[in-house]
């Protein structure tokens, strides 16, 4: 890891952006780990005025809507039901409370470390429905489709699950013809891209012209990709790179693309913030429906509320900072999210707030 | 060793303040711990305390799992009291111990944690010298949750408030940091990778003595950052001193195996728990000495200058990373949960 850290190499890389940074330019990292990488080296403050970092909607779990939480907590509250779910999907607050909070009024609802763990809860159990909360972008879904085979396989009776996936190049094409959103380009997610290589990606330099670089997670992969960035952004030559070659072949991993085919469906989906994204979700196929927990186990709610005065929605959008909504670090802090950027480690308001990456008074 | 049979459990009548109550008593506690104080079954022990003021401190103990890679739940309770003494400057002396225990625990489980309590306050040179045990029905409590109340005395002239911080003074930490709290989650959790990572679980008060030895009125204030981390200890420790500090991320000791296991789950190692870690806050002209001190021993041989405390931003810390920025590390809230990517 030492060669991504080298404090010199950064000091040339920031030499070189304050050169090369010769107009605006506001690029998005579409990834939670690039958020969380940026506020915690600090890299922000140190970038040339010219280079304005947006985050976006980079977190699975932080853009599941508050609509369909309030189905999944309302499932998890029937007896029988055990809800396995990914730690950071906890304190995600829906209208009315979150799966923490169903837990304490006892609710079934347990933390799995991957989907497996979830299929052999439900063979330890026969007696319970153990249902998956699959949220989860392209990086996570093939270990989904992993855990849906196993089921598959066993035989298993009592497994289903929820499945509210995303899909990161049809919410980036939301945003580039959403005419708020000003965004020049795209720092690429660099997990997601793994599995989907540039392909998927390449609409947003040809129909959109915007530059589009997929980076790693050091301070210094990201610095190298805005570098990267800036040489098509003046040069006029708008393309989907990659300088996190190190991880990511242009091909991307067919294998587990084929996987994601095998079992699930595009579908429409709404994002937290954003709205509905035609072709952003996935559903099981048909033949799989006996493990599909909205078939299994339909549920209807009365529609909650949507919370108010949270600006999640632009915060996603990249058209607020943080700390420039009003509920920020007082009534919405990690411990008591309103919003769900505020609730994983990797929302962009929890990496704000976590490394205080609003202003410093009068640092040393 | 064990007087205990293959096999056999605690039952509610182990708590009920009879027969049961007595040969357990006798059996495990008594046998294991045994000193003259305790050894006299009164009511309450009777204790003489040389001069000095008395510092008293209790904390219980819920870990789970309760057996863990470098310790158990009874080294814990002995550890994570004595230590909050020892970071006060008080020489520790005396602990009870009160169990709360699930019907249906086994005994052999309960002599095996017994034992573990005894050999930790062997190591720390402190007796527990009164006790009480309660049973309670299964799903009452969860397994078996020790508390642990200790006295120690802190020498004449000698205080260790965080009013002392002054501008200038270093920050101290003895070794590496986050062990212990990445060992428990790693366990709990069942992850699926294996870490090689043990619990940094000891007795503190022999370096926090051979800190004051070495250090004397320079030390300002020694603190043992446990739940919450150094981030969260820091804070206190400025909140509390009214002063800033200052952090170089570079500086502070991490196992490659914990900063890669929690990249991996989105954590912090700065927010993770240890149990044989101290802070120490010193003047800068003593800081070499004291730091000599700590890495003579076995508990302080990682022990380092991560940082200093600062005139401006009062009550806040600031980290300067590897990067050169400078960023505000801020405490820990809620309970650490793993990211899912």
């Amino acid at each position: 890891m030492q060669p991504y850290r080298n404090k010199d190499y950064a000091q040339h890389l920031l030499d070189r952006l304050r050169q090369e940074a010769v107009r605006p330019l506001s690029a998005m990292e579409v990834c939670g780990t690039h958020t969380v990488a940026i506020a915690r080296s600090g890299l922000r403050e140190l970038l040339p005025e010219n280079i304005r970092l947006i985050s976006g909607p980079g977190c699975p779990v932080c853009v599941t809507d508050d609509l369909d939480l309030d189905i999944v907590i309302a499932l998890a509250q029937q007896p029988g039901i055990v809800m396995a779910t990914f730690g950071d999907m906890m304190r995600v607050p829906g209208t009315q409370s979150s799966l923490l909070e169903a837990k304490s009024r006892g609710a079934d609802v347990r933390v799995v470390y991957s989907p497996t763990d979830a299929v052999d809860l439900a063979a330890e159990h026969p007696d319970k429905q153990v249902v998956f909360l699959a949220v989860g972008f392209e990086t996570t879904i093939p270990t989904i489709a992993v855990a849906v085979e196993q089921a598959v396989q066993q035989g298993l009776r009592n497994f289903s699950i929820f499945s509210l996936h995303k899909l990161v190049p049809p919410v980036m094409e939301a945003l580039l013809t959403d005419p708020e959103v000003k965004l020049d380009a795209f720092i690429n997610p660099g997990h997601v891209c793994t599995i989907l290589g540039t392909e998927p990606f390449k609409f947003i330099a040809e129909k959109y012209g915007k530059p589009c670089v997929v980076a790693g997670f050091e301070a210094v992969d990201i610095m190298e990709a805005l570098l990267m960035i800036l040489s098509q952004y003046n040069q006029g030559r708008p393309a989907v790179e990659i300088q996190y070659k190190r991880a990511v072949r242009p091909e991307g991993n067919p294998v587990a693309r084929a996987f994601i085919d095998k079992y699930f469906i595009p579908v429409n989906a709404t994002w937290r913030g954003i709205g509905e994204v035609p072709g952003s979700g996935l559903a099981l196929r048909d033949e799989f429906a006996h493990l599909d927990a909205q078939k299994r186990f339909p549920i209807t709610v009365t529609p909650g509320k949507r919370v108010k005065n949270c600006s999640c929605g632009q915060v996603l959008k990249g058209l607020k900072l943080p700390y420039e909504c009003a509920l920020f670090g007082k009534a919405c802090t990690p411990m008591k999210p309103v919003g769900p950027c505020m609730v994983s480690t990797e929302g962009s308001c929890a990496a704000y707030y976590r490394y205080g990456a609003q202003k410093v008074g009068g640092t040393v | 060793m064990s007087k205990t049979e293959q096999g056999q459990v605690i039952l509610l009548g182990h708590g009920s303040g009879g027969t049961l109550t007595n040969q357990l008593i006798r059996t495990v506690f008594q046998d294991a711990l045994h000193n003259p104080i305790l050894d006299e079954m009164l009511d309450a022990a009777i204790l003489d305390l040389g001069p000095g003021r008395v510092a008293f401190t209790t904390d219980s103990f819920v870990v789970d799992p309760i057996f863990f890679p470098g310790g158990d739940i009874g080294k814990l309770a002995v550890c994570g009291t004595v230590n909050d003494l020892a970071v006060s400057g008080a020489v520790p002396l005396y602990l009870s111990s009160a169990f709360i225990i699930e019907e249906g625990f086994p005994l052999a489980d309960l002599q095996r944690i017994v034992n573990s309590m005894q050999a930790a306050a062997s190591t720390a040179g402190v007796r527990v010298v009164t006790g009480d045990t309660k049973v309670v029905g299964r799903g009452g409590a969860d397994k078996i949750f020790i508390n642990t109340a200790g006295i120690g005395v802190v020498p004449p002239g000698r205080d260790l408030s965080p009013r002392r911080i002054q501008p200038g003074d270093l920050v101290l930490v003895s070794g590496t940091l986050g062990d212990h709290g990445l060992t428990i989650l790693a366990q709990r959790e069942g992850l699926a990778f294996t870490t090689p990572v043990v619990s940094d679980c000891t007795p503190l008060n022999r370096i926090a003595s051979a800190v004051m030895e070495a250090g004397g009125e320079a030390v300002r204030c020694m603190r043992d950052p446990t739940r919450g981390g150094l981030a969260t200890t820091l804070n206190e420790l400025a909140t509390q001193g009214g002063q800033g500090i200052l952090v170089q991320e570079t500086l502070i000791p991490l196992r490659r195996e914990v900063v890669g296991a929690c990249e991996m789950l989105g954590l912090d190692p700065l927010y993770l728990a240890n149990e044989g870690k101290v802070i120490v806050i010193v003047a800068p002209e003593a800081a070499d000495k004291v730091l000599d001190a700590m890495c003579s021993l076995p508990e302080g041989q990682g022990a380092v200058a991560v940082g200093r405390v600062t005139g401006s931003d009062r009550g806040l810390v600031l980290l300067e990373t590897e990067l050169g920025a400078t960023r505000i590390m801020t405490m820990l809230e809620g309970e650490p949960l793993p990211r899912i990517c």
